[in-house]
């Protein structure tokens, strides 16, 4: 056991990064969450009603200019909710009790429920401090009623949440996990030997490798976007086309990463242990698939950006419950498409018919 | 350099591989550089048959690998077909074929499919094809099985079947690394009647790498190899006209055994390059130097004639001068079984008794196919008995039969005094087991394995300590030494070692000298004897059948039946005119045998 490194590896190597990510990285708190705050009529009660989301340590309040801006940013996913205080707030509390919109952004329905307590909390305790001040009695009742909205996953449901992020899952599997055995199997086997002497190019073994697998994980996308449409009551509301060449992007990334690793490793064992740490952990626990990464330090941050699996769970769960966003297709189809073709220059390397 | 003439006139003159000074720096387990091939140079004639030989690690795949253009050099310049290898390698790889040790059969391909994606890969066109495949399946007898998984053949089909891969096209030069290595004597020799029909129709180039020496007698040039350096080349003709003069036989005196008579001339190394019993003799190989006077005094009265050299004499020669420059590895201690070695006649007295081992009947049947039919032998205290046969001729079954890791379906099995079918626990501390691939802890030192292996057999303390002490100094091994790194024959001692830390009073040899060289074959053999003159049985498996001439008796398995049992002698007497050496004794048994069970369907054969 102490002379075995890899084994040495996966049995204290593994549990420390999952203890440091869990204990310190991952959590369900939400964390400076971005709030867009509306005040449709300025008035000195509805900045004091504000005034606690704003002063809150967990959330990042900006103040826009209008109900239609906010949307737009709430749209983009730049912020997670809008705090709206309505034209005639003024007049509602006078009457005494007045509505306050909020709307929240559904995608990430943990959080979301997590966000809607935060900002509840901070409205009520602007409200009790007034009311400590002795105003909120001169001044009426001043109940405030908040009208809440949850947009994209209007239900709230944890399953709409989870089924775009299990494609990702899925394709990760697919991709990594098949084909991290191929090439180490080749070389365990000594097949590659016999098969480097031909005229046979390395770029060509790795296409030969890569389009079955192709093949084979897009009859898995279409089961998996079968299965969210028909039994899981999933939305798709950004286009097809968006989702398929996304997905098979990123698939043909999996694959590539999952043949890079079994060409590099050249042992099957080893493959599948690497394949794990190195795209399905990762998929698992910093694309954003549990654990929203707004809310995790700036070192765990800049890990997630580095794995290809973060790129494109924003994209598909955008894809699935918003609707199509060509600018960020675009974007994460071009991060994905770089890490492709990085990719593919480091797997075909692995392949030069050399021994040595 | 001339540009090769459109006719192609030019190229087939000139060598196809021209090596000058090649030289190849690997790093060794114990991460220090060591030289892999050094300042060889070397040429292939186009049209012929080249030999590589040597033992493992003189650098004959290393060589294979560097003319495929899949290692690069480090040091001096390597030309194929013409072309600089390290810049033009993919050239090379278009119009070369290249069987590896191992050869890459895709093994859940059926045969049909091997085929053709061997075609695909080289671009075979469909008329080649057409005209091609048929051929290659008949000459390798595979025509009935093309839609079998190439995972299902045996290892002489596979070896086969990976041959006719490289040969879908006509290869301007065909690269076998060890085409034979783990191939039973009649695969064997298919082969080599396919690479000569090869070479004989289409004027083939062929490099062969190979460890049995009538295989090199074939060839046109020898190069013989050991330890990354060139020790000789030239033809089998020249090679053998180094030992022109320095080749006997000697008969052994009556009763004693050829054996005995083997280890007193192989122990004189001084005066004895080389020995092994064969027909009951003994062949030797005189050292240049010494004195008929000085030989007198080591054969005594026994008759000794010359006889005519041969190639593997040439070889021994040349390897034992090898090492002995580099002043190299002694064989184990010559106190394995203390000082009754050298009086030969001690060994008979206690064989005679009751028999240790007790085989009746045996039968093992894995669903319909029968893997061991009726078998009935057995063997005698101190008696060393080798179990032979083909791939898949049963001998695994029977062995792990022998040893209680496979329960036997029916029959009567007594090892040791102990029924193995009621006390599996009793017989097995009484038994050493040494399997084929070395199960030992490669990270763990010599001493650390011993003691496991102790510990397994129920030695502690003070016991396990001392046994210890004892087995180490008796295989010469390092305590601290690192498993993992050491040499393959101290490997293998290491592994006997481990096999005999509870004085057991059988020792099982699963294949013990496949992949070793002739010297630590010679060695290892050397130790086996004195273990046997200590009185330890020994039941060994072997593919070398002149090996089976250090046996007491030996049992002849095919197809799960036994086709002879009893001395070398009497199974060579068994083969009739046929049986001059074991190995074509052995060929002729089991020809015999399969030709009596096609005839006579579907009786169990006569046991001898």
């Amino acid at each position: 056991m102490l002379r075995d490194r890899s084994n040495l590896l996966v049995g204290f190597l593994l549990p420390i990064a999952l203890i440091l990510l869990f204990g310190y990285g991952l959590s369900f708190d939400v964390k400076n969450a971005p709030v867009a705050i509306v005040i449709d009529e300025p008035s000195l009660a509805a900045r004091e009603l504000v005034a606690g989301v704003e002063g809150s340590s967990y959330l990042a309040s900006r103040r826009v200019g209008t109900l239609a801006e906010a949307e737009r940013l709430l749209g983009d996913g730049k912020v997670d909710a809008i705090v709206h205080v309505p034209v005639d707030f003024l007049r509602q509390r006078g009457r005494g009790a007045a509505q306050v919109q909020l709307v929240l952004n559904g995608i990430d329905s943990v959080t979301a429920t997590t966000l809607e307590a935060y900002i509840a909390g901070a409205l009520g305790k602007a409200m009790e401090h007034r009311f400590d001040r002795g105003q909120g009695t001169a001044h009426g009742a001043g109940q405030i009623v908040l009208v809440q909205r949850i947009w994209f996953n209007e239900t709230s449901n944890s399953t709409w949440y989870l089924v775009p992020g299990l494609v990702v899952l899925i394709m990760t599997l697919v991709g990594a996990f098949l084909t991290s055995l191929l090439v180490a199997r080749e070389w365990e086997r000594g097949t590659l030997e016999s098969l480097f002497v031909t005229p046979v190019r390395p770029i060509e073994i790795v296409i030969a490798k890569l389009a079955p697998y192709v093949l084979v994980g897009l009859v898995d996308l279409a089961m998996c976007l079968l299965a969210a449409r028909l039994l899981f009551d999933v939305p798709i509301r950004g286009s097809l086309v968006a989702v398929l060449l996304s997905s098979t992007m990123y698939l043909v990334v999996s694959l590539l990463l999952g043949l890079f690793i079994s060409g590099t490793t050249r042992n099957q064992f080893a493959a599948s242990q690497v394949a794990l740490l190195t795209s399905f952990m990762p998929a698992m626990m910093l694309s954003g698939f549990v654990f929203d990464l707004r809310n995790v330090p700036l070192g765990v941050q800049v890990a997630a950006q580095v794995v290809p699996a973060t790129h494109f769970m924003a994209l598909i769960k955008t894809l699935f419950l918003a609707g199509t966003d060509w600018p960020m297709v675009a974007r994460s189809c071009l991060i994905l498409g770089g890490y492709a073709l990085v990719l593919l220059f480091a797997t075909r390397r692995t392949l030069r018919k050399r021994l040595d | 350099m001339s540009v090769a003439a459109p006719g192609e006139l030019l190229p087939r003159k000139r060598p196809v591989v021209v090596a000058r000074d090649l030289r190849k720096v690997f790093t060794g387990p114990d991460a220090v550089p060591f030289d892999a091939l050094r300042d060889v140079h070397f040429e292939v004639a186009p049209g012929t048959l080249t030999a590589l030989v040597g033992p493992d690690g003189a650098g004959k795949t290393t060589l294979m690998r560097m003319i495929a253009g899949l290692l690069h050099p480090d040091g001096g310049t390597l030309e194929v077909l013409g072309l600089d290898v390290r810049h033009e390698a993919q050239a090379v790889q278009n119009r070369i074929s290249y069987m590896p040790q191992r050869f890459g059969l895709y093994e859940d391909l059926s045969i049909q499919e091997n085929l053709d994606l061997y075609a695909d890969l080289h671009g075979v066109s469909k008329e080649t094809r057409a005209e091609r495949f048929p051929r290659l399946l008949a000459m390798t007898d595979l025509a009935r099985f093309t839609a079998r998984p190439a995972g299902q053949l045996s290892g002489g089909m596979k070896q086969k079947l990976g041959l006719a891969c490289t040969l879908v096209r006509v290869p301007d030069l065909l690269l076998l690394d060890e085409p034979s290595v783990g191939v039973d004597p009649l695969s064997r020799r298919d082969l080599w009647t396919i690479i000569e029909q090869m070479i004989a129709e289409e004027g083939l180039s062929v490099l062969v790498s190979t460890a049995y020496m009538d295989e090199a007698e074939r060839c046109e040039r020898v190069h013989v190899f050991n330890k990354g350096e060139q020790l000789a080349q030239g033809t089998p003709q020249e090679l053998r006209t180094r030992v022109a003069g320095l080749t006997w036989v000697a008969s052994p005196r009556s009763e004693e055994p050829a054996r005995d008579l083997q280890a007193r001339l192989i122990d004189a190394s001084e005066r004895i390059v080389d020995a092994v019993p064969s027909g009951g003799e003994v062949r030797y190989i005189r050292r240049p130097e010494v004195t008929d006077e000085q030989l007198d005094d080591l054969v005594g009265d026994r008759v000794a004639r010359p006889r005519e050299e041969e190639l593997e004499d040439a070889f021994m020669l040349l390897l034992r001068e090898h090492e002995s420059d580099r002043n190299q590895v002694p064989g184990p201690s010559a106190d394995v079984a203390g000082d009754e070695v050298r009086s030969g006649s001690s060994t008979s007295a206690a064989k005679d008794e009751a028999p240790i081992i007790e085989v009746r009947d045996l039968v093992r049947r894995f669903g319909d196919f029968t893997a061991v039919a009726s078998t009935s032998f057995d063997v005698r205290r101190g008696e060393i008995f080798g179990l032979l046969g083909p791939n898949g001729a049963g001998k695994t079954t029977t062995f792990r039969m022998l040893c209680g890791l496979l329960p036997a379906t029916s029959g009567h099995l007594e090892v040791a005094g102990v029924n193995l079918r009621t006390a599996r626990a009793t017989a097995r501390r009484r038994i050493g087991y040494v399997a084929q691939k070395f199960a030992l802890y490669a990270n763990l030192s010599v001493r650390e394995n011993l003691e496991f292996f102790g510990g397994a057999y129920g030695l502690r303390g003070r016991a396990l300590r001392d046994r210890i002490r004892v087995i180490e100094a008796q295989f010469e091994l390092d305590p601290h030494a690192q498993s993992g790194i050491l040499p393959h024959g101290y490997k293998q001692r290491l592994a006997m070692a481990a096999g005999l830390i509870h004085e057991p009073r059988i020792l099982f040899l699963d294949e013990p000298t496949s992949g070793i060289d002739p010297l630590a074959r010679r060695a290892f053999w050397r130790t086996i004897t004195q273990l046997s003159q200590s009185g330890v049985t020994i039941i060994v498996t072997t593919h070398f059948m002149e090996e089976a001439e250090y046996c007491d008796r030996i049992a002849i398995q095919d197809a799960g039946r036994l086709l002879a049992l009893g001395t070398p002698r009497k199974v060579r007497e068994q083969a009739g005119e046929r049986g001059r050496d074991m190995n074509s004794a052995f060929i002729a048994i089991v020809e015999q045998g399969r030709e009596a069970s096609m005839s006579r369907e579907p009786e169990t054969e006569a046991v001898s």
